[in-house]
């Protein structure tokens, strides 16, 4: 489905991105991980087009990315950050998107999850920022894509959001999507994750599922075996 | 109907005095009118009835009435001067008179009047008469209600509609002038007056005064000519009522003053003219409760004109209010109505701003020297530039200012 | 394209910012049309502000709009949409706006003054189609700076200096131009240099109907020839529509490139 090879990417001098080579084909949730600064939302950024590649080549469905913005048909995305125009209303920001995509799309299921009714004539202005967020979150979940890609989709979210964003994650994975999302919250990946690529400075240090990591680190915690594998890569690269 | 009462006093009148009156027509005694007039006796009067007559040059020897019947057409076939009068108290009334004919020998013209007094010429129809009514050296004469239309194109070889030279105490009234070198042309002239009459689309300009003393002209109307009006080298001219409007052109102005004197300038209107008045060297003039208005230059004063007084006059809309070439001034501006003066406070309402103004500007100087610069007209720039010269002259002249502006327009009327 | 001004347009329609701008021109008219003796003053007042406070306010606001919109922008791109429909269309948005609340600012007090009737009607007209070729002009000159330059401090330095470059520096610029070639003739040069810049171009459009009587002395006859003949407005209008164009396609190229 989405296939990486050679993909390598500059912000000034800064690589970002080095030689990644990375392959999803199987429905399932695959947690990008790696310190601040390492290279996650570039990656994914990557993937949805909003970032151009120097080298390398990005596929969807055998689709160069930056051939047709079409393929994003197939893709839900939820960014980091989420701010609105002050003066448009939550209604009219899902239309809006709704007129977009032009897909089936059922809002008032997620509307409802989320507890937004009486939000939905506000001015987005005026929202508060966990409103904003579950906003962010409504658009991101609203069409019945194949791949779902989330930047930081835990942040600022209370307790009673979380529980439900998990219970969608887990209908999601029973429908067959790919998830790709990336985290801080190494419990949220202990829970959720078929999959981990753990980047470094730009580059995938490790690609396995959470069994794996643990028997190669020894370590008994996914905190403790990541924390292993960047001092090692670190130390590697320093000396 | 007044044409009629005007024929039937004058036949009373000429009755009266026992004169007669002979008929010029084709079915009348005489089908000439130099025949008729060769007959005719001093206070005869010659009726022409409608026709058309081409005599060459009819020459009156003897003091007549010539009036012409439903516009007779006298016809110089482009050769000829039509009417020479060599007498005194000679009336010509009602011809068409046409086609005089350019030349560049002799100044020819519809009608001439030579070293005479007290004739009148009235209500006639000139068309293309190169000169039009010429006097030398006449006086008391009467110049009422003609239209006299040219078709000049150049300057080179075109005349003026009205002429007077050498003369005194002319009545130049109600007369309509157009397309001539000059509209009216006086040339040591005094104790004159032109009065009522349109002026308009003339090369050069509108009305013409040299070396002309003691005259006025007043309500007159001076529309798009090369320049409304020339005063050049007279002095107590007065100048009162009068409109100038149109006068475009690179050298175009309302009113062209050079080396006059003791005159006075008082109610007239300048519209929409390239300059309104242009001075040089003008002096102890007075111009007074006059409307300028949308000129490009309003007054272009230059440094050879001294104590005039510039007062009462309202300064509408016109790009510049005031330019002069001189760092010094010698006028007086006060008590004018400035429609550019943005900074008009009057704290003890008496009228008068307290503050006074400076009408001149910097980038009128600039101009003066750097044409092409005109193109940054009204640009951020050069409002910069003039505000910061007038909170600080340093170019303009320092004393050329206007200290009791007025706060609101003035009624002149 | 449509949905991206349609969003954009009714989401500025509705701000603060916008209504203050309207507003503003709705004083600013009034007063001038209240405090000027006549007609031809009010145009003359309008003429300094159509020229330099809508290239100030179009360039800082197209900035401004460009960098609050930014992560909005960036979810749109998430969508199965072209970059050059979503900026055109965000940027088109913008300037209708802009250029909305400021012919509705105008227009009403003119309007009750009567202006239809008046012989300055042309003169108004060209007031408003200046104004709205700047607004468009203006903003997609920000837009593209500030879609070139992430950093909101440099981005909208570099805003106002373009501003102060057109509105005053480049006047500047010509005058010493000028200056140092008074000895030979610089009318065609003068034409040329005013051409190139929108800010001088409308201004010089609008003050021809204004101040003939003054052009039409000393050699500048030539400006009105010049700018009076169907080839002259044709270039006139070539370039103002340059001015709108170029930098909405730089937009575009920018956006081809750039990292969301």
């Amino acid at each position: 489905m989405i296939n990486i090879q050679g993909l390598n990417k500059h912000y000034n001098k800064n690589h970002v991105l080095k030689d990644i080579n990375l392959n999803i084909s199987d429905p399932g949730i695959y947690a990008i991980l790696g310190p601040n600064g390492s290279g996650k939302t570039t990656l994914l950024k990557s993937i949805i087009g909003l970032v151009i590649p120097e080298k390398g080549d990005i596929r969807v469905n055998g689709i160069n990315v930056q051939d047709t913005p079409l393929y994003r048909n197939e893709i839900s995305y939820l960014p980091q950050v989420a701010r609105f125009p002050d003066n448009l209303r939550v209604v009219e920001v899902i239309k809006l998107i709704k007129d977009i995509r032009n897909q089936e799309a059922d809002e008032f299921q997620l509307i409802d999850l989320f507890g937004l009714e009486a939000e939905m004539k506000k001015k987005l202005g005026n929202l508060s920022g966990g409103t904003r967020q579950k906003v962010n979150m409504l658009l991101g979940f609203l069409f019945d894509t194949p791949v779902i890609i989330l930047d930081e989709p835990t942040n600022s979210l209370d307790p009673v959001s979380l529980t439900k964003f998990k219970k969608m994650i887990f209908e999601k994975k029973q429908q067959g999507k790919i998830i790709i999302y990336t985290t801080h919250i190494m419990s949220f990946v202990e829970e959720f994750s078929d999959k981990i690529f753990l980047l470094l400075d730009g580059r995938i240090i490790f690609t396995g599922d959470l069994q794996g990591i643990l028997k190669e680190t020894l370590e008994s915690s996914l905190e403790n075996a990541i924390v292993h594998l960047v001092d090692r890569n670190g130390n590697d690269k320093i000396y | 109907m007044i044409k009629r009462i005007i024929i039937y006093s004058t036949l009373f009148l000429s009755t009266s005095l026992n004169a007669s009156v002979l008929e010029v027509g084709q079915s009348k005694s005489y089908q000439s009118i130099s025949v008729a007039i060769t007959y005719a006796g001093p206070g005869d009067t010659v009726m022409v009835y409608k026709g058309h007559y081409s005599e060459g040059t009819i020459e009156i020897k003897i003091p007549i009435v010539l009036i012409g019947i439903s516009n007779p057409v006298l016809d110089g076939e482009n050769k000829y001067s039509i009417l020479q009068v060599l007498a005194d108290n000679v009336v010509i009334k009602g011809f068409t008179f046409k086609d005089v004919g350019a030349s560049y020998v002799e100044e020819r013209a519809a009608i001439r009047i030579f070293k005479r007094t007290h004739c009148i010429i009235e209500a006639n129809n000139l068309e293309n008469t190169f000169f039009g009514i010429y006097l030398e050296r006449c006086r008391d004469c009467i110049i009422r209600n003609n239209t006299i239309i040219g078709k000049a194109v150049s300057e080179m070889n075109s005349g003026n509609a009205i002429h007077l030279w050498y003369c005194k105490n002319i009545l130049v009234i109600g007369n309509h002038v157009e397309g001539h070198r000059d509209g009216i042309y006086l040339e040591f002239v005094d104790n004159s007056t032109v009065k009522n009459n349109y002026v308009v689309d003339n090369l050069r300009y509108g009305l013409h005064f040299m070396f002309s003393d003691n005259d006025l002209y007043l309500n007159n109307k001076f529309v798009s000519n090369g320049a409304g009006v020339a005063v050049m080298f007279s002095k107590t001219i007065r100048m009162t009522g009068n409109e100038f409007s149109d006068n475009w052109g690179s050298s175009s102005y309302g009113l062209l003053l050079k080396d006059i004197s003791d005159s006075e300038i008082t109610l007239n209107h300048f519209i929409s003219n390239t300059i309104g008045i242009y001075g040089e060297g003008v002096i102890r003039t007075n111009i007074t409760s006059n409307d300028f208005i949308r000129n490009g230059w309003a007054l272009k004063i230059l440094g050879s004109c001294t104590d005039n007084h510039i007062n009462r006059n309202n300064f509408l809309s016109n790009t510049f209010d005031v330019a002069t070439n001189s760092s010094r001034n010698n006028n007086d501006y006060d008590g004018n109505f400035w429609s550019d003066n943005s900074g008009r406070y009057d704290l003890n309402k008496d009228g008068i701003s307290d503050i006074p103004y400076r009408p001149v500007t910097l980038f009128s100087y600039m101009i003066l020297n750097i044409h092409s610069a005109t193109i940054l007209m009204r640009s951020l720039l050069v409002d910069i530039f003039n505000y910061a010269e007038k909170i600080a002259p340093v170019i303009t002249p320092s004393n050329l200012l206007d200290n009791k502006p007025k706060m609101k327009i003035i009624d002149n009327d | 394209m449509i949905k991206f001004i349609k969003y954009s347009f009714f989401n500025l329609i509705r701000s603060y910012w916008t209504i203050i701008y309207f507003v503003f021109f709705l004083i600013i008219s009034s007063t001038i049309l209240y405090f000027s003796a006549d007609l031809t003053k009010s145009i003359v007042s309008m003429m300094n502000i159509v020229t330099v406070l809508i290239p100030l306010v179009a360039i800082i606001f197209g900035a401004i709009f460009y960098y609050n919109s930014r992560e909005f922008t960036e979810l749109l791109l998430a969508q199965p949409i072209k970059r050059s429909s979503l900026l055109i269309g965000q940027y088109t948005g913008l300037s209708l706006s802009l250029s909305l609340s400021f012919v509705a600012g105008v227009s009403i007090p003119f309007l009750t003054q009567g202006i239809l009737a008046s012989d300055h009607l042309i003169d108004f007209l060209l007031i408003l189609m200046a104004g709205v070729c700047l607004s468009f002009s203006m903003s997609a000159i920000a837009f593209a700076i500030a879609l070139k330059h992430e950093d909101r401090i440099r981005g909208f330095s570099i805003a106002l200096f373009i501003w102060f470059f057109l509105a005053i520096l480049y006047d500047g610029l010509l005058l010493i131009l000028l200056i140092l070639f008074k000895d030979y003739p610089t009318d065609y040069l003068a034409i040329t240099v005013t051409i190139l810049n929108p800010v001088d171009l409308s201004r010089v459009m609008i003050m021809l109907g204004l101040d003939i009587s003054a052009l039409m002395g000393q050699t500048s006859a030539v400006f009105l020839k010049f700018f009076g003949t169907l080839k002259g407005i044709s270039i006139s209008f070539i370039s103002l529509l340059c001015w709108i164009l170029i930098p909405a396609l730089l937009i575009v190229k920018i956006a081809r490139k750039k990292d969301f």
